[in-house]
């Protein structure tokens, strides 16, 4: 598998509309994105918000009723027949429920999109087993899917999807079947695909953990729109929508519980975000002895973010008026974001 | 036989239905099978939402099928004795039971068959289409296997079925053991010709759900 530069996705304006009776459902509302060659991209949203009509479009499984989408500058949608079969072969799917065939060994399933081109058995068998490795599955080619716990389906079909070497890869859910454990070997599989093969992913997930831990930008989406978009590392420390922090709410606590709110609300208490070196600074000690205050630690966590430490604080700061005021411009000099916890 | 004639059956009579029975119940069968899965595959195919999604072709064929069905098997027999002379060129026999019997059963197992395609779970098609399966392949490839156990219990229904019908088979003079049940077990009062040919029957039905049932437990698996 080589690194070229194939691998780019683009939606162009792409509306979908479901007819449902006389009236209809509205799927997406004009979305414009583009995903960069090599690039492992996120869509997350709630149910219903689109997310598996927009993947589902980059293969050409559903199409745009206006807009386009243009995987590798060709337009998808405008596809039939065999040359759509074609674009399809170009690129691999992976999905909640693996979708394996249960009647043919594992070997035969990730054999199965080759044998499909025409491959002969024994060179798409072999081809099967080269890949089975690759996933860690060596030793299940004989197996049945009914006999794989779900980790192992999943790669099962993570390995299927890579038997013809896409270019793009797309997971729908692909974790949402999983334990946590199992999940964070699914993602670490996922990555790895991309560090070596330079697979552009796209992914789609109701989890913002596996956004954080797999993708390098994440689109957020509500009600068939694309309402927020970044890096990874921007949208967590600053979620410009509601939705979004809710989203980074589920990883990073945000707030303090209304109870304790109640009794150190007011002036004084911030959330202070700090990204990677800033994480180090004794900044509290500073606080108490270099400017004067008293600081009440409330909360502090710290996660790993696309290779970024982000860590949080929410501290309450008591004092004179003036000092209090001197202690906000310290600390806006010195981290990376800093705000009122309001409720 | 017996000098004082204590039954009218002799083991000629019988082997000669019994070979008449299973030789329209084989050659039935296997055509109908074909013919059935074909039937099937256009309906699961043309059905709305389906790969080959075709309204025409699915209301015609569909209701083809539906107004065979509709047609209690004596019925078929003689409404289509034109059809079957055309194709066999004979209006009596062996051969003048089968083509009705094909064509009833092909009917009944295109039904079934639909069935059983709908049943493979719509995940299996979704990820045949996203690998960008041509219609035939998503067939042969990911819904016939697939759905092959619950095939072969369609099959076998029909089988049963089959044997049913093979006893109006004498309508149009074929034979076969329902029609030796009816002319010496019913109409000349020979009790041991009846008693011998439900036997028969019993065996034949138990015999063919056991194949079957067994065949499609292998099968769903593996
Ligand atoms: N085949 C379809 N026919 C009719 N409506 C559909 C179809 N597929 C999706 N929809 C509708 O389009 C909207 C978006 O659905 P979609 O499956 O893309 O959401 P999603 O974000 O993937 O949700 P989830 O997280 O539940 O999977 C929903 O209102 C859904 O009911
Ligand atoms: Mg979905």
């Amino acid at each position: 598998m080589s690194a070229d530069s194939a691998g780019l996705i683009e939606f162009d304006d792409v509306a979908k509309t479901y007819p449902r009776g006389a009236a209809e459902t509205v799927a997406l509302r004009g979305v414009r994105l583009r995903v960069e060659p090599g690039r492992v991209f996120g869509v997350i949203g709630y149910s219903g918000a689109g997310k598996s009509t927009l993947i589902r479009m980059v293969n050409g499984i559903e199409r745009p009723t206006s807009g386009r989408v243009l995987v590798d500058g060709i337009d998808i949608g405008g596809l039939r027949g065999r040359p759509l079969r074609d674009a399809q072969k170009r690129t691999g799917m992976i999905f909640q429920q693996f979708n394996l065939l249960e009647t043919v060994s594992v070997r035969d399933n990730v054999a199965m999109p080759l044998r499909l081109d025409g491959v002969s058995r024994a060179a798409a068998r072999a081809r099967a087993d080269e890949v089975l490795e690759f996933v860690g599955l060596s030793d299940k080619g004989d197996r049945h899917a009914a006999e794989l716990s779900g980790g192992q389906k999943q790669r099962v079909g993570i390995a299927r999807s890579l038997a013809r070497n896409p270019r793009v890869l797309l997971a729908d859910e692909a974790t949402s079947a999983l334990d946590p454990t199992t999940t964070a070997q699914i993602i670490e599989l996922l990555r790895s695909i991309n560090r070596e093969y330079g697979t552009t992913i796209l992914v789609v997930t109701h989890e913002m953990d596996v956004i954080k831990d797999l993708a390098d930008e994440v689109a957020v989406m509500a009600d068939g729109r694309v309402v927020e978009q970044g890096t990874v590392l921007d949208t967590f420390v600053r979620p410009r929508t509601a939705i979004a922090r809710d989203f980074v709410t589920t990883v990073v606590p945000q707030g303090l519980p209304d109870r304790v709110l109640a009794h150190v609300g007011g002036e004084g208490l911030w959330r202070l975000l700090l990204v990677d070196d800033e994480v180090t600074q004794p900044l509290v000690s500073d606080l108490i002895t270099g400017i004067g205050v008293s600081v009440n630690m409330l909360h502090a966590d710290m996660t790993e973010i696309q290779e970024h430490t982000v860590g949080q604080m929410i501290i309450k700061v008591t004092g004179e008026a003036d000092r209090v005021a001197a202690a906000r411009a310290f600390l806006a000099e010195r981290v990376e974001h800093l705000e009122d916890v309001v409720r | 036989m017996s000098e004082d004639r204590w039954t009218l059956l002799t083991p000629d009579l019988f082997f000669s239905a019994l070979g008449e029975t299973l030789q329209m119940l084989g050659v039935a069968l296997v055509l109908g099978s074909v013919l059935g899965v074909g039937i099937g595959a256009v309906l699961a195919l043309t059905r709305q939402g389906g790969v080959l999604e075709n309204r025409a072709a699915s209301v015609l064929l569909g209701g083809l099928v539906n107004l065979i069905r509709s047609l209690p098997f004596i019925i078929l027999l003689v409404a289509i004795l034109p059809f079957t002379r055309l194709l066999v060129g004979t209006s009596i026999g062996v051969w003048a039971a089968i083509v009705p019997l094909t064509v009833m059963i092909a009917a009944y197992i295109g039904r079934l068959v639909e069935n059983s395609l709908l049943e493979v779970p719509g995940g299996v098609v979704e990820a045949a289409r996203s690998m960008g399966a041509s219609p035939g392949q998503i067939l042969w490839r990911f819904l016939l296997p697939e759905a092959r156990g619950s095939l072969i219990l369609a099959v076998t229904i029909a089988a049963v079925g089959l044997i049913d019908a093979t006893a109006m088979a004498g309508t149009v003079g074929a034979g076969g053991i329902g029609d030796l049940a009816l002319s010496y077990g019913y109409q000349r009062y020979d009790g041991f010709a009846m008693a011998a040919t439900v036997v028969t029957l019993i065996v034949l039905v138990q015999g063919i759900q056991w194949v079957g049932t067994s065949a499609a437990r292998r099968f769903r698996r593996r």
